[in-house]
């Protein structure tokens, strides 16, 4: 049997308005096979878990440029758990590598540095959905 | 040489001997005599402008070091732009941080997490005056990057400088105001286009009858560029928007030679060099001519394309990112040779954080090194003639002429109906994105080597980074200072010059300038002006597009 396809939404949390990266991540995962749920700018917890739950997200992509992840990253993994959705968050942007192991003690999936090649960042997507599938 | 040159060649020398030069040597390093400009004419200073701005160019003056700053309170950045002043920097900048960028509060929930991040938290009048306190507003100039509220903030900085004694008129300064560039690629806007750029020419009405050493606005590719747009897209949309930004103002009653020549440029220096420098030898060109033969303009300055560049913030790496020293460097040397007027030159740590004050610092020795070591700046236009960079102009000139044609076509004889039609229509993002996605497939499947990410890639520390780091407590220290500004104004007076300002946005004859000064005087915060404003002209949303 054939797994699903993943649906990924994909969000920038907060105000800034850096949409590049995140664009070339929705198109790369889309050439990569899976479902792109592209909801573009200022984002909030409470509009992203909405649109999560709305549209049967496997996995959240969070881009963020605003220094304010350690902020605003476990809030939106405290909300999902509020909703009660299991769904991985994957945090990319420009994340100093020592806020990485902060942000996964908040319960986020995975963390993408500036420059994560393609394959790696559709492999570490795919790896946090097979998790939750395996698990839920 | 042509009779036609001869003539360039002995009007140039005129002009170039009324120039006041730089008491240093103009020779090479081993003492050979250099001229000031070889080749052919035009010559720098002569229509079009290819060659400079100035018949002298860097002989007489260098480039304006201008290094953007900003971060946590407004104390926190005033102490920064001291010490930039102090190495030598000649021109502050200002970055403002997001909740500001945006027009909202420090206390507003939109701000949570955001607050003195990026750039530097502003509130009301009392954070503007922290942040120049002790610089003579009447000495110094200052660049704002703000564009959705930049009203509000240009208000701000009048305030200030009148309460210090100094005449707005006596004031020297940019303001970004760009705001046809957010829609296509920045996104930092507020309200729909329409109602922004009344915005736009209400200063440029304002600033051209009171403050005539402002630059109302600063029309910027930098952050098409950063969005993804190759070169000439950066070009060619800039210039675009710089035509529509006359049409509008003509259209409000302005003549072109009153306003035109105020307006100033903004574009990246990326790191494929020779193209950087044909790219900013044909804004120039482009410039002059459009505004000559489209826009009727006669007076020479009104035709001068003056540039502040920015090294490529995109272009730099977290990996290794002490090379990017190198990157830096390289671009700042282009940005010199393609004649710039001013420039920011790139922190190498900008991949990871915002500056730390040694990164800045080297910053900016290195543009220091390219102007007063590499002799780079005793001859104007050195690579003028050079067959490689005189046709990479040619092509970046035909590039960006059939863009202007496409806009032209959708604004049916208006490039400013046309950057309308083309922000409504999508076609900026998605040229800006279409370019992105090639460029990131060629670093992916290793067409396009990028040092430390792709290829060398040892050698990189992660371990060993000193990172400027804002702690949570400016935040909750700036929320406190906005609770006691609040809890100390007249709020009947704050109520009444908000509603005057909403009441005078519904009627477009009018200049918004003075009721916000009038509002920043009473103390309303930067956000609830944007609100009195959003009753009238409502809030933008992008439709979401990949």
């Amino acid at each position: 049997m054939t797994e699903p396809n993943i649906r990924i939404l994909l969000a920038k949390l907060g105000l800034d308005g850096h949409d590049r990266g995140l664009k070339v991540v929705a198109r790369l995962l889309r050439d990569a096979g899976m479902e792109v749920i592209y909801l573009g700018l200022r984002q909030t917890a409470e509009s992203i878990v909405a649109a999560a739950e709305q549209e049967d997200a496997d996995a959240i992509g969070l881009s963020m440029h605003n220094a304010g992840h350690l902020t605003l990253a476990p809030r939106m993994v405290a909300a999902l758990a509020v909703a009660e959705l299991e769904i991985p968050v994957i945090v990319g942007g420009i994340v100093p590598d020592e806020d990485v192991a902060a942000l996964r003690d908040a319960g986020v999936a995975a963390v993408l540095g500036p420059g994560a090649p393609a394959e790696e960042v559709v492999d570490v997507v795919r790896r946090a959905v097979d998790q939750r599938r395996s698990t839920g | 040489m042509s009779a036609m040159d001869g003539d360039d060649r002995s009007r140039w020398s005129k002009a170039y001997e009324g120039a006041v030069l730089r008491d240093v040597p103009f020779e090479t390093m081993s003492g050979v005599p250099v001229e000031p400009v070889y080749g052919a004419g035009p010559y720098p200073g002569q229509y079009p402008y290819t060659r400079g701005v100035h018949p002298a160019m860097y002989r007489s003056r260098l480039w304006t070091m201008r290094m953007f700053a900003g971060f946590g309170t407004a104390e926190d950045t005033n102490g920064r732009f001291k010490e930039l002043l102090h190495h030598g920097g000649t021109g502050l900048s200002t970055a403002f941080d997001m909740p500001t960028l945006m027009g909202h509060d420090s206390d507003s929930g939109w701000a949570l997490g955001e607050v003195g991040r990026a750039g530097v938290a502003i509130d009301t009048l009392a954070d503007m005056r922290d942040l120049f306190a002790d610089i003579d507003l009447a000495t110094v100039s200052t660049s704002m990057t703000i564009n959705g509220p930049a009203p509000i903030l240009l208000a701000m900085y009048i305030a200030v400088a009148e309460q210090t004694g100094v005449e707005r008129s006596a004031l020297a300064g940019t303001i970004q105001n760009d705001i046809l560039k957010e829609y296509q690629a920045q996104k930092e806007y507020i309200y729909p286009p329409r109602p922004s750029m009344r915005l736009v020419t209400d200063m440029m009405r304002f600033t051209t009858a009171e403050m005539p050493l402002w630059h109302p606005v600063s029309i910027s590719g930098y952050h098409i560029r950063e969005a993804g747009s190759t070169a000439a897209q950066e070009l060619a949309f800039t210039l675009a928007n710089g035509f529509a930004y006359v049409e509008a103002a003509r259209s409000t009653g302005l003549p072109v030679d009153d306003f035109a020549k105020r307006l100033s440029f903004f574009f990246n220096a990326h790191i494929d060099f020779f193209e950087e420098i044909a790219k900013l030898r044909a804004a120039r060109r482009i410039w002059a001519r459009w505004m000559k033969e489209r826009y009727g303009a006669t007076a020479e300055r009104s035709l001068l394309c003056r540039i502040h560049t920015q090294t490529a913030g995109v272009s730099l790496t977290a990996q290794q990112p002490e090379i990017n020293i190198a990157r830096v460097a390289i671009q700042a040397l282009a940005a010199a040779l393609g004649g710039t007027q001013s420039l920011h030159t790139d922190s190498y740590d900008e991949a990871l954080a915002l500056p730390t004050e040694e990164a800045a610092r080297i910053a900016l020795r290195t543009q220091q090194i390219v102007a007063h070591e590499t002799g780079v700046t005793n001859v104007a236009d050195p690579l003028g003639g050079s067959a490689y960079v005189e046709e990479l102009t040619d092509e970046m000139e035909r590039q960006a002429e059939a863009i202007f044609a496409h806009l032209d076509e959708l604004g049916e004889g208006s490039i400013l109906e046309g950057v309308y039609a083309g922000i409504e229509n999508g076609y900026f993002v998605g040229e800006i994105a279409d370019a992105a996605y090639r460029f990131e497939r060629g670093v992916n499947d290793g067409q396009r080597i990028v040092v430390g990410v792709n290829a060398f890639t040892d050698g990189d520390d992660p371990e060993n980074r000193n990172l400027l780091r804002i702690g949570p407590e400016t935040e909750d220290y700036q929320r406190k200072r906005l609770d006691a500004v609040k809890a100390d104004r007249d709020g009947q007076r704050v109520q009444d010059t908000l509603a005057q300002l909403t009441s005078d946005a519904a009627d477009p004859t009018l200049n918004l300038m003075p009721p916000i000064l009038d509002a920043v005087r009473a103390m309303a915060t930067e956000g609830e002006i944007v609100d009195a404003l959003r009753e009238e002209f409502g809030t933008y949303v992008e439709k979401a597009v990949i």
